[in-house]
């Protein structure tokens, strides 16, 4: 088999704890975004049409769910003879076998596989970006360079600047410095955490983090930094368009408002880079006679009665008579019940509002205290959970499963 | 699991009475309910009948029938052991290539149905829909020991209207099932009984009954083989209790279609146990904006609704311009609405363009067509 020019890894192991009970039993990457997508099939539409057709998935926390939709790689035109999609989780070799400590270590552990595919170039990505990309042209900036190393960074506001990776660049945007989240930023270039390689520097500097026992085994904390500091070519490559990373609920919930509205901040009409995504193989969605509507993304096997406003409906959601949904996002095959009320909420999957439910209304005095850290003003509820008939549950709470409340 | 049965399909209906619909494409091609196209429905009553080996004959416009089912991998059917085998026309010693009726096509098919290694062979015409799995009516027609078993509905409920009559075939059946009477297009028809267009039988019999048909210069599956073999072999009716959508005239395809409209019309044909599979698009999923709006409709992924929609069907990819309004009409993929527009008992086909403030209607009873591409 010939080999290949460049092969994608893609970083789908992290647990994403900050998205709460939606990660509770699936990686970050397979949570539903945007009424018919899952997160993971932004990077790896990304990858298939910039022209790259082998991309190792590296998982590691909850891969079943992620496994599953994976599957042969077909939705993505990813069933290749040579090369395709390949799910990597960690594994026991003779002489040792551990867990993926880190998204360096996790590359490093796998340099067997990118090995079988003779690559000039590896593109690291992760799975929990939401953006479209051609790979591409920042690969042939990569190699006009004559860089060992590319980092894709985008602008970003100076006053936000000290939650990302600054990259300070000189004028032929080398990058001189990489500052972790600064206290005073000097520039605005935010690292994006995509990469790309020149194999032979990547294997050599994987090597010489694993010997290091200090090193946290991160790209962005150990590998990059001891690049630049080993005097490597590693250049920045600027970014401009939508890019988000949906690792809170409100910033999950704001990236899904994103593609609404008539000239939607991010628009996935483009039939030059469709975003591909395993069919849920539903009719087209009903839109009943008392149905009101009003800017919303609804898709293949919906049924609306109720009032939809400025949501977002996954496949095969039922919205029965006098409901209203506002603000909201509903993941798949969720029943919202006559009468019942969303507000501003990210509804899991299989979920039923009971009939009359009001869910994410004001909060009163009596209501009981909760924690709403995760979650600020935004109401969740977790998969298969069955909230009862006129039940209240006010702004920012979480649902989810406990034996002991019997999910009221 | 898998079936001891194979399918056949014959494409190469040819019914003028579809007018613009099949200018372009074979029946089998016609789209139909959002996102489908007729072929899709019995293509996916075999696959989820656990039949794993389907031959389609292709014979008219077929072009847009291979675009759509490809390697068959969207219905499961593209395998190294069986799968989807497009079988096209091709000319030879004692054949055209242009098939004068179904026994010639299925003639010059023989070679696929003595390479299947199942014994039973599931029959069928394209422009039929229903959903259903064939597994009940193969267990029938090995219980009854039948020769042949012909699947039936009652349509009874529905008016007869001869205009709209095509391969029309009547039976009459005892209380057990066999086939006391067949008859091919009645001028009355004595029987609510009606064929649809699914038989059960021995690969053997078929290799047989063609071949036989061939040497007595009958070239009509029907006419040439059933009507004439009436007494000869045992017949054995299936009824089916389910929804039925002969696609028999333009007249017929628009109340097919609307009556998807009908919760029950549509819980039956889109049966979560028996999905429908077709080609899939990737198109995102529909966009409601500026106050768009559609009620008691049928909307595909990909479709952006500015306008006002009402009693209609939109395909995939349909734009609906602001200040417009849809009412009892069918939109197939790609076709664009400007703005101001309104249409009424519409059909417009697949890319139609209709610009800024014009006004289409059909009626009732003879929705118009617009042709394929057509710019209003």
């Amino acid at each position: 088999m010939p080999g290949k020019k460049i092969v994608a890894m893609l970083l789908a192991g992290g647990q994403g704890s900050r998205l709460g009970e939606l990660t509770k039993s699936m990686a970050k990457p397979a949570v539903p975004f945007g009424g018919k997508y899952r997160i993971i099939d932004f990077p790896l539409s990304n990858c298939v049409n910039s022209g790259i057709d082998t991309v190792g998935v590296l998982t590691q926390y909850e891969p079943l769910a992620l496994n599953a939709y994976l599957g042969s790689g077909q939705a993505w035109d990813l069933d290749r003879m040579n090369g395709g999609v390949f799910v990597l989780p960690p594994y026991v070799s003779q002489q040792s076998g551990e867990w993926y400590s880190g998204t360096a270590n996790a590359i490093y552990q796998n340099l067997p596989f990118i090995e079988q595919f003779d690559p000039d170039y590896v593109l690291i990505l992760s799975g929990d970006h939401i953006y479209k990309m051609d790979y591409s042209k920042m690969l042939e900036v990569h190699i006009s360079k004559g860089a060992d190393a590319t980092i894709a960074v985008l602008d970003v506001p100076l006053e936000e600047a000290h939650r990302f990776g600054i990259m300070n660049t000189d004028d032929s945007c080398r990058i001189i410095e990489f500052e972790e989240k600064p206290k005073e930023p000097k520039s605005t270039k935010a690292s994006m955490g995509i990469y790309i390689f020149n194999r032979d520097v990547l294997t050599k500097y994987l090597v010489d983090d694993t010997a290091n026992e200090k090193s946290e085994h991160d790209f962005g904390k150990n590998v990059i930094p001891a690049m630049i500091n080993g005097r490597q070519k590693v250049f920045a490559w600027q970014f401009s368009g939508y890019w988000r990373d949906v690792g809170t609920i409100s910033s999950l919930w704001e990236a899904n408002m994103d593609l609404l509205g008539v000239v939607p901040r991010f628009d996935l009409y483009d039939t030059e880079w469709r975003i591909y995504s395993k069919s849920p193989v539903m009719p087209p969605h009903y839109m009943g006679e008392d149905s009101e509507v009003d800017d919303s993304l609804i898709t293949e096997g919906c049924a609306v009665h109720g009032s939809v406003k400025r949501s977002v409906l996954f496949a095969g959601v039922t919205v029965e008579h006098g409901a209203l949904i506002e603000d909201s996002v509903i993941m798949p095959n969720t029943v919202i019940g006559a009468g019942a009320v969303v507000k501003k909420a990210i509804i899991g999957e299989n979920v039923r509002i009971g009939t009359g439910a009001l869910v994410g209304c004001e909060k009163l005095p009596e209501d009981e205290p909760y924690d709403n850290k995760l979650t600020g003003d935004i109401t969740l509820v977790a998969n298969s959970m069955n909230i009862c008939e006129k039940a209240r549950v006010p702004a920012g709470k979480v649902i989810r499963f406990d034996p002991e409340s019997c999910g009221k | 699991m898998s079936s001891n049965a194979f399918g056949l399909i014959y494409t190469g209906e040819a019914n003028a009475q579809l007018r613009e619909l099949t200018f372009s494409r074979s029946v089998a091609a016609v789209p139909f309910g959002g996102r489908y196209r007729a072929i899709d429905f019995v293509l996916s009553n075999i696959v989820n009948s656990g039949i794993s080996s389907v031959g389609l004959i292709a014979q008219r416009n077929y072009h847009s029938l291979m675009d759509h089912l490809g390697s068959g991998k969207e219905w499961d059917l593209h395998r190294k052991r069986d799968g989807l085998f497009i079988l096209p026309p091709f000319v030879t010693k004692d054949n055209t290539g242009v098939y004068r009726g179904t026994v010639d096509a299925i003639r010059s098919v023989l070679g696929f149905v003595r390479r299947n290694s199942q014994r039973y062979v599931v029959l069928t015409g394209s422009h039929t829909i229903y959903n259903t799995d064939f597994d009940a009516m193969i267990r029938q027609h090995i219980a009854t020991g039948a020769d042949i078993t012909i699947m039936y509905s009652d349509e009874s409920g529905n008016d007869f209207d001869r205009s709209e009559q095509y391969d029309d075939l009547r039976l009459k059946v005892d209380e057990d099932g066999c086939v006391t009477e067949l008859t091919f297009n009645p001028l009355n028809p004595s029987t609510p009984f009606t064929g649809c267009d699914a038989y059960v039988m021995d690969k053997t019999l078929l290799e047989y009954l063609v071949e036989d048909a061939a040497a007595h210069g009958e070239f009509d599956f029907m006419q040439g083989v059933l009507i004439k073999n009436q007494q000869k072999f045992k017949f054995y009716g299936w009824k089916y209790d389910g929804y039925v959508a002969r696609l028999n005239s333009v007249a017929q395809f628009y109340r097919h279609n609307m009556n998807l409209l009908k919760p029950e019309v549509a819980r039956d044909l889109f049966n979560p146990d028996h999905p429908i599979y077709t080609k899939v698009k990737d198109e995102v999923p529909a966009r409601y904006i500026g106050g768009g709006s559609a009620k008691n409709s049928i909307v595909a992924d990909g479709c952006i609704i500015e306008g006002e929609v009402e009693n209609s069907i939109l395909f995939r990819g349909v734009y609906i311009g602001k200040g417009s309004r849809i009412k009892n009409s069918i939109i197939m993929q790609a076709s664009v609405i400007n703005q101001n527009c309104d249409l009424d008992y519409m059909v417009l086909d697949k890319g139609c363009q209709v610009l800024g403030g014009r006004r289409l209607a059909g009626y009732d009873s003879y929705p118009m067509i617009l042709r394929k591409g057509v710019v209003v």
